[in-house]
C-alpha cells in the first residue's frame, strides 16, 4: 500500500479511497524523483483548476459568483502567498465551499483534458521519460488538490503521487478545508522523508524539482535539487548553492 | 608616466631579465598582473602575427576547387544527393573572430556551388561532441544571418550525441575501438567538415570522429589510460601522442565508411584586437600610452564586478587573419594546416625550466559566454599551458608551475551543472583520476545532467571528468602548482595546490619543493599562443 494510500485509509476514513488513484510500477527503485507540480511540470497554478470549476457551475448566477469573488480576492491570496504557501492554502481552499465531491471528480478529468494537458512543459515530460528509462521512481508531490492532479499523474505515468485533498461534509459538499497533512512548505519535505524510508528510497542520490522557494525544504531534502523556471527567492538560494536551474521557458 | 627599460639581452622570442628590465604582464583571469621577475629569468614571447591572405574568398573556392587527393567539390555534388555540412563549434578560436567568421566565408561558398549544382537535401550541424549547445544567436554570429534566417533551426542545428535515435554504430576499429557517429552525416552521401584549427591539436580525423560521436566512443580514448600516454597533446605523432593516434585509427575507419570532404582552415594568432591590441606584442615595445592604457583599464577592471569584467572581455572579439585553408581527404588536408600551424606557433626553446610562470587569462575553449570554474582553470593550466610543448615539457620533471589567477569557485549552472558536484563531491574521493574514473557513470546516468545537454545548454555531465583527465600529464609531471592571488584560498587547496600571496612568496616557496635557492625561472607570455619546440 502506498503513502498516499494509507493517508487517505488513516485520516479520511469513509471516504472513497479509489478516489487518488496509486500506481507503483517501481518495486526496486533505490532512486527517486520528486515533482512539484504546478509551475513545474506544468505553466498553471491552483487558480486556474478552481476558475475552471468556478466557470463550470451549473447556474449562471452560480458561475458570476465565484468567478466575480475569485477575481476580487487575487490581491488578497497575492499577500498571502507572500506570508507564507500554508495561509494562502487555508484562505484560497474555502472558494471550494459547497461545491459537490461527484462534481469536482467528473469535472477532474475535463479540467485536465481541457485545460492541463496542453499546459504540460514538454521538456519536463521528456525528463520524466528520461528519469525513468534510467529506472528512476517517478512520484509527484503537490499542493494541488488530487481531483486536478489524478488524470494528470495517469498522463505522465508516474510511479506515485500525492496531492491536498479537499474535506467533504456528510452531505458531499466541500468544507472549504484541507485534510491534514496540507501539502505545502515543509510538510512536503517532513512527507518526503518518509515516503524515502517506506519505500527504500536512498534521498542522497534521489531529485527534486520545484519553481518556488516555498518548495526549498523540499529541494534541500535530497541530493539533487533542481530549480525549474524559479521564483526570485528560489534562483537566490540556486545561485548561492549552485544548484542546477532548468529554465523551459528559454529552451 | 613610469616606463619600464627595455630588456638588454634578447635572443629571438626569448627575453633574459637582468636588474634594468621592468615588469612583465601576466593575464589575472580577467585582469592583468605586473610581474617583476628575478634577474637571470628568461620570458619566451610568441611569433608576431603571420601576414595573413589576401585574398580569403579567393582562397577558398581555390581550396574547393584543389583539393588534395580528391576531385573538386563541385564534381562532388549531384542534383537529389542528402548532403551534410558539418562544422566546428565556438570553442575555438578564442576569442571569437571578428564577423565574418571564416566559417561562414566557406559555408557561403559551398551553398553557393550547392545550389548551382541542383544539391537541395542540405543539413548543417555544429559537432560540438559533448560540449554545449550553441545558442541561436552564437549560431548567428558563426554562420551569418543570411545562412541563419534560411536553415536555422530545422537545417542547422547541433549535433546531439545522446539522442537515441541519432547515433549509429559504424563498427570497431583497429584496437578495438567502437565507432559511433551521427546519423544524418552517417547517412548522407557526402559529408563536408568545415573546421577552424586553432591549436595543433584540433582537426583531421578528431573532426568527425570526436565532434559527431557520442559518449560511448568518446571514452575510448577520453581516458586516464590515453591521457598517460600523450607528450603532448600539441604534437600529434603518433609515438607522441595516444590520444592522437586511438583518434586517426577511428578517424581511417570513417573514411572507409563515409566520403569526407575535409576543409581546414589555419589562422594566425592576433588574438587582440582594438584597446587591447598592444597584448598581442612583448613589453619591451609598448608605449607609454600602452602602459598607461594597461594601468587605467587595470584600475577600473579591479572596481567592477567579475560578470561586468568579463562581459568587456568577451565583446572585444579578435582580429585573426586568416593564413592558409585547404580542402580535401582528411590526412593530406590537415598536414598541411599542420605546418602552418606550426609555422605561426612554433618557438624554439633551449633548455626546461625548474619554475614555470605562466598568466591564466578568462577564456578557454570550454567558457565561452561564461565563467571559468576551478576545473577549468586547472585545464588551462595542466591540460594546456603545460602541453604547449613538442619534444619535452617546457618545464622539467618535479618543476614548480607558478600561475596568476584570482580562483573563484563560480560556476555557470546553465553550462557547467555537473562541474559542480565533479568539484564538491568527487573530488573530495580522490584527485588520482585512475581512483574516480569509475565514477563517470554516476553523472553520466543523472536524468538531469542528460536533460541540460540535450535541452538547454549544458556540457555534457562527464565533461568534468575530462576536464581532469587533460590534466593528468601535467599533474604527473609537476612537483607543485602554486597560485599567486587566488582569492578564494579553497579553491586551490581543492586542486591540490598551494596558495601564494604575492610573485615572490611563490617563487620562495618553490625554492621550498626544489630544494635550491636560485631557481631558473622561465615565463610564458601568452596568450596569444605559442608551441615551445624543445631542445635539451
Amino acid at each position: 500500500m502506498s503513502a498516499q494510500q494509507e493517508q487517505k485509509q488513516t485520516q479520511q476514513e469513509g471516504q472513497d479511497s479509489n478516489s487518488t488513484k496509486v500506481v507503483d510500477h517501481s518495486t526496486s527503485a533505490r532512486r527517486a524523483a520528486f515533482y512539484d507540480v504546478d509551475g513545474t511540470i506544468i505553466s498553471s497554478n491552483v487558480l486556474h483548476p478552481y476558475a475552471y470549476y468556478a466557470a463550470s457551475a451549473p447556474t449562471i448566477s452560480g458561475k458570476l459568483g465565484r468567478l466575480f469573488k475569485l477575481g476580487a480576492s487575487l490581491p488578497i491570496y497575492a499577500l498571502a502567498e507572500r506570508k507564507g504557501r500554508k495561509l494562502f492554502n487555508d484562505m484560497f481552499y474555502m472558494n471550494y465551499k459547497g461545491l459537490s465531491e461527484d462534481r469536482l471528480y467528473i469535472l477532474g478529468q475535463e479540467i485536465f483534458d481541457n485545460l492541463l494537458k496542453s499546459k504540460i512543459y514538454s521538456e519536463m515530460q521528456a525528463l520524466i521519460r528520461e528519469s525513468q528509462a534510467q529506472g528512476v521512481k517517478q512520484v509527484l508531490i503537490t499542493g494541488n488538490i488530487d481531483t486536478v492532479i489524478a488524470p494528470l499523474a495517469d498522463y505522465l505515468g508516474v510511479d506515485d503521487w500525492v496531492a491536498n485533498r479537499l474535506e467533504f461534509d456528510q452531505d458531499g459538499l466541500a468544507t472549504g478545508n484541507l485534510l491534514p497533512p496540507i501539502f505545502a512548505g515543509p510538510e512536503k519535505a517532513y512527507w518526503l522523508r518518509s515516503y524515502a524510508k517506506e519505500h527504500n528510497i536512498n534521498l542522497d542520490e534521489s531529485h527534486a524539482y520545484a519553481d518556488s522557494a516555498s518548495d526549498i525544504p523540499l529541494l534541500c531534502t535530497v541530493g539533487y535539487p533542481v530549480a525549474v523556471n524559479p521564483d526570485s527567492r528560489l534562483k537566490a538560494t540556486a545561485d548561492a548553492h549552485n544548484w542546477p536551474i532548468i529554465n523551459t521557458k528559454s529552451i | 608616466m613610469y616606463r619600464p627599460t627595455p630588456s638588454i639581452q634578447r635572443v629571438n622570442n626569448i627575453e633574459y631579465i637582468d636588474r634594468h628590465s621592468g615588469p612583465r604582464v601576466a593575464f589575472y583571469g580577467t585582469r592583468f598582473k605586473e610581474l617583476t621577475l628575478p634577474v637571470g629569468s628568461r620570458v619566451i614571447y610568441p611569433n608576431a602575427p603571420m601576414t595573413p591572405l589576401k585574398d580569403v574568398k579567393a582562397a577558398i573556392r581555390h581550396a574547393l576547387s584543389h583539393p588534395h587527393q580528391m576531385e573538386p567539390l563541385f564534381a562532388l555534388l549531384k542534383p537529389g544527393m542528402k548532403l551534410t555540412i558539418a562544422i566546428d563549434d565556438i570553442s575555438l578560436p578564442l576569442p571569437g573572430m571578428v564577423k565574418p567568421d571564416i566559417r561562414e566565408l566557406i559555408l557561403t561558398e559551398i551553398l553557393k556551388q550547392c545550389a548551382e549544382y541542383g544539391v537541395e537535401d542540405i543539413h548543417m550541424i555544429i559537432a560540438i561532441c559533448l560540449h554545449r549547445r550553441m545558442t541561436g544567436p552564437e549560431i548567428r554570429d558563426m554562420v551569418g544571418d543570411k545562412i541563419y534566417n534560411e536553415y536555422y533551426p530545422d537545417r542547422l542545428y547541433n549535433h546531439d550525441a545522446e539522442d537515441p535515435d541519432g547515433i549509429v554504430e559504424l563498427g570497431t576499429a583497429e584496437g578495438g575501438h567502437v565507432v559511433r557517429l551521427n546519423r544524418r552525416a552517417v547517412e548522407s552521401d557526402l559529408l563536408i567538415y568545415v573546421n577552424v584549427n586553432f591549436v595543433p591539436m584540433d582537426g583531421g580525423h578528431k573532426s568527425v570522429t570526436v565532434g559527431l560521436c557520442d559518449y560511448k566512443s568518446v571514452s575510448e580514448h577520453h581516458n586516464t589510460k590515453t591521457m598517460h600516454k600523450c607528450h603532448s597533446y600539441m604534437d600529434p605523432r603518433h609515438d607522441k601522442s595516444q590520444l592522437a593516434k586511438r583518434v586517426d585509427l577511428m578517424g581511417q575507419l570513417v573514411d572507409q565508411h563515409l566520403k569526407v570532404f575535409h576543409i581546414e582552415t589555419a589562422i594566425n594568432n592576433k588574438m587582440f584586437g582594438g584597446p587591447l591590441s598592444f597584448l598581442n606584442r612583448p613589453e619591451r615595445t609598448w608605449s607609454t600610452f600602452d602602459w598607461a592604457k594597461l594601468r587605467a583599464s587595470n584600475a577600473a577592471l579591479e572596481r567592477m564586478p567579475e560578470a561586468a569584467r568579463r562581459g568587456i572581455f568577451e565583446k572585444v572579439k579578435a582580429p585573426y587573419g586568416v593564413v592558409a585553408v585547404h580542402a580535401g581527404k582528411t590526412e593530406p588536408t590537415h598536414k598541411r594546416i599542420l605546418e602552418a600551424n606550426f609555422r605561426q606557433y612554433s618557438v624554439p626553446v633551449k633548455g626546461q625550466a625548474e619554475v614555470l610562470v605562466s598568466g591564466i587569462p578568462f577564456i578557454s575553449p570550454y567558457n565561452v559566454n561564461s565563467t571559468l570554474n576551478p576545473i577549468l582553470i586547472q585545464v588551462m593550466a595542466l591540460g594546456y599551458l603545460f602541453n604547449f610543448y613538442r619534444n619535452m615539457p617546457l618545464i622539467q620533471k618535479g618543476g614548480v608551475l607558478i600561475i596568476t589567477h584570482p580562483c573563484h569557485e563560480d560556476f555557470n549552472r546553465e553550462h557547467h551543472p555537473s562541474y559542480v558536484e565533479f568539484y564538491h563531491r568527487i573530488l573530495n574521493i580522490s584527485k588520482y583520476s585512475p581512483d574516480i574514473s569509475h565514477l563517470e557513470h554516476e553523472l553520466v546516468n543523472n536524468p538531469d545532467y542528460i536533460h541540460m545537454y540535450r535541452k538547454g545548454h549544458a556540457y555534457h555531465p562527464v565533461h568534468p571528468f575530462y576536464m581532469w583527465y587533460w590534466g593528468d600529464a601535467g599533474r604527473a609531471h609537476v612537483g607543485q602548482v602554486i597560485v599567486v592571488g587566488a582569492e578564494n584560498p579553497r579553491v586551490p587547496e581543492q586542486l591540490g595546490w598551494k596558495n601564494a600571496k604575492s610573485l615572490d612568496e611563490a617563487l620562495e616557496m618553490a625554492q621550498g619543493v626544489l630544494g635550491k635557492s636560485c631557481p631558473q625561472v622561465t615565463m610564458t607570455s601568452a596568450p596569444p599562443i605559442f608551441i615551445a619546440d624543445m631542445e635539451a
